[in-house]
């Protein structure tokens, strides 16, 4: 079943939670939707399971505008961010609950139950009651609790938050495999930029209730379409560097440094911010050079290394070969290829390659 | 924390002394119920009887029909109480979970009359009912017993601290406003209406003072009215009243040994009531 927003807006007393959101979700994907906190996800969710009513837009499940149907109604399974089981009720009976408010038999309730209890690999717990199970066999629970009646369309919020590091890196994974399994529609809600690259279909980038980007993650990562879609994704974030241009052809100043740097690009724009992510930039030697520094910090993380590099008033960081031999306190040469260079408008932020295109409405298609 | 033992000493022998001042009264009833008539007033006091006399108790049975007062007590306290748990769960889940005009002034009102004392509300009451025309009638037993603002109160908080989540999840689960509250709520309120209800039921087998104001006729009474057949003109047959008194008491003596747990946890949710 295909999920269309169409200028979907939510006002609470003086906020728009979510603003003009439109956008289609495909039959079968998994989307992620990721920003910051407060931006509007949990928000968008609530809409879309029907616990919020819109103040303007409409929802479309297939052909049928849900818009004004009550949450009881909509065929949709919710996983919440504090899992929200029934405390009093065994993992079965949490797993059953759903089908039994749709009078389905005893019997058959008790057989599907057991059924989605062995897909989340939770089987062996159902005669226990919620408290007494981990995060992540909590988790397990809310999912098969939500997917049980064969919803047309699962939501997750935030699902992982609560989980330590590895278990939630098993999870997504599990998460991913259990939606492909049952093919089902899925909109997961993140503020974890890697958790949305990893796992989803597409991700939809939103910033105070506006929709940014919608597009597949690599090509959200490669290709952001403002400034704020690139500093959000990546870690360690991109390297902003405002650059004037000079009377010299492809020629560019560093804003606070009398350095210049050389663009292939020739961008018809005095000023222009250039975007460089650290795993691109590498050492190298003075012709092949962009820019030069001074090394001021130097880290090992696993197995990268990571350095900052203070080039006048500009500090970039910087991932490079480990194998490097370079120290605190040196100057060296930094370089990057010209292709992975990204240039945004200084004033609003657009990259400049990409148009004004937004995604979403690119996205959204007609129907009727 | 570690505690000197002669702390520890100090606090046991306070209780003991408290709970042998608590029992006496009890000591006292049942070995007067157990004596024969010249014993009961006899000085120096006499703890243990010369003679038990057990027929004492068939002898208060005899006094009054006692079998009618207890079977009034029983429909008394066990409809007031199912009807408070019903009035109880539905008001405290409105002024928790539902939006409506008006509905923390109307709250602010409820707990306003919870200062009034009761007994100031016994005429008021007494009038009403008689403008309805239910004095002595169960209706006057029972129905103004069967809501209590604490009792609503006490839920409501109960009910407000289970996560707003957890009404979503229900809701999208397929359940209405009412099979939330059913399968939901009451169930995980169980602990706290189960104490609620167990000091509603003392408080209704013990209740003295409305019965006797709202009720004249014999078939009407209640057990603790009832206990007053064995004050004559002649004077108190002390011996018959303890025998029927402890009679009256022993299934609250029961109900507290079975559900003690939850009357402790009462009364300490309450300050000291009960
Ligand atoms: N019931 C509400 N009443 C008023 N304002 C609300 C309500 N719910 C959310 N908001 C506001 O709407 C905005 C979006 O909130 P939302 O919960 O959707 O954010 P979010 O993206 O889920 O954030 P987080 O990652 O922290 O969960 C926030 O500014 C929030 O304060
Ligand atoms: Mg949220």
């Amino acid at each position: 079943m295909d999920v269309y927003l169409d200028n979907l807006t939510m006002e609470f007393q003086d906020i728009k939670a979510v603003d003009r959101l439109s956008t289609t979700i495909k039959d079968g994907q998994l989307v992620s939707l990721l920003g910051p906190s407060g931006c509007g996800k949990s928000t968008t969710l609530m809409l879309l399971a029907g616990l919020y009513k819109p103040t303007s837009g409409d929802i479309y499940f297939g052909e049928q505008n849900v818009t004004k149907l009550d949450a009881e109604k909509r065929e949709i399974g919710m996983v919440f961010q504090n899992y929200a089981l029934y405390p009093h009720l065994s993992v079965l009976k949490n797993i059953m609950f759903p089908l039994r408010m749709q009078k389905v038999p005893k019997k058959e309730a008790k057989e599907r139950a057991i059924e989605m209890a062995e897909l989340v690999q939770i089987g062996h717990l159902i005669d226990r009651k919620p408290g007494q199970l981990s995060g992540g066999q909590q988790q397990r629970v809310a999912i098969a609790r939500a997917l049980v009646k064969k919803p047309k369309l699962l939501l997750l919020d935030e699902p992982l938050s609560n989980l330590d590091a590895r278990l939630r890196l098993e999870m997504r994974e599990e998460i991913r495999r259990i939606q492909q399994e049952v093919g089902i529609t899925a909109i997961f809600v993140t503020h974890d930029q890697e958790e949305a690259l990893s796992i989803s279909d597409r991700v939809m980038l939103m910033k105070n209730g506006i929709l940014q980007q919608d597009s597949p993650p690599q090509d959200m990562y490669r290709n952001p379409i403002n400034s704020f879609t690139a500093s959000f994704l990546g870690n360690p974030p991109i390297n902003f560097i405002k650059v004037t241009k000079t009377d010299q052809q492809g020629k560019y100043k560093i804003m606070n440094s009398s350095q210049l740097i050389h663009l292939a690009k020739d961008i018809d724009m005095g000023q222009i911010q250039l975007g460089l992510r650290p795993e691109n930039i590498y050492i190298t030697n003075k012709e092949d050079a962009l820019m030069t520094g001074e090394v001021v910090h130097l880290e090992t993380i696993g197995r990268d290394t990571l350095i900052r590099v203070k080039i006048d008033d500009v500090t970039i960081r910087a991932l490079i070969d480990p194998a490097t031999d370079i120290h605190v306190g040196e100057r060296c040469h930094i370089g990057i290829k010209q292709e992975h260079i990204r240039y945004f408008n200084i004033e609003n932020g657009a990259n400049l390659e990409r148009g004004n295109s937004h995604d979403g409405q690119a996205n959204m298609e007609k129907h009727a | 924390m570690v505690k000197s033992a002669l702390s520890r000493t100090t606090i046991y022998i306070l209780l003991s002394l408290g709970a042998v001042l608590m029992l006496l009264p009890f000591v006292w009833m049942i070995s007067t119920s157990l004596k024969a008539p010249n014993e009961v007033m006899a000085m120096p006091p006499v703890w243990v009887p010369s003679e038990w006399k057990f027929e004492n108790f068939t002898e208060a049975l005899k006094v009054a029909p006692f079998d009618r007062y207890f079977i009034n007590s029983v429909i008394v306290t066990i409809v007031s109480t199912i009807g408070e748990l019903i009035t109880t769960i539905l008001a405290a889940y409105a002024f928790s979970r539902i939006q409506f005009f008006g509905r923390d002034i109307a709250f602010a009102v409820l707990l306003g009359t919870m200062m009034v004392p009761s007994e100031v509300l016994l005429i008021p009451n007494f009038v009403t009912l008689s403008n309805l025309g239910w004095i002595d009638t169960y209706s006057a037993l029972i129905v103004p017993w069967t809501a209590s603002v604490f009792a609503i109160f006490l839920l409501r908080q109960y009910f407000l601290g289970i996560p707003k989540e957890l009404s979503f999840a229900a809701k999208v689960d397929g359940c209405s406003e009412f099979k939330f509250l059913w399968y939901v709520m009451a169930p995980l309120a169980k602990p706290a209406l189960i104490t609620v209800e167990l000091l509603k039921v003392i408080n209704s087998w013990n209740a003295f003072l409305w019965p006797i104001i709202v009720t004249n006729s014999q078939e009407l009474r209640t057990l603790p009215v009832g206990l007053s057949a064995f004050t004559t003109e002649a004077g108190i047959k002390y011996e018959l009243l303890m025998a029927a008194s402890s009679m009256v008491i022993f299934p609250m003596l029961i109900l507290f040994f079975i559900m003690q747990k939850y009357i402790v946890a009462g009364v300490a949710r309450t300050g000291l009531k009960g």
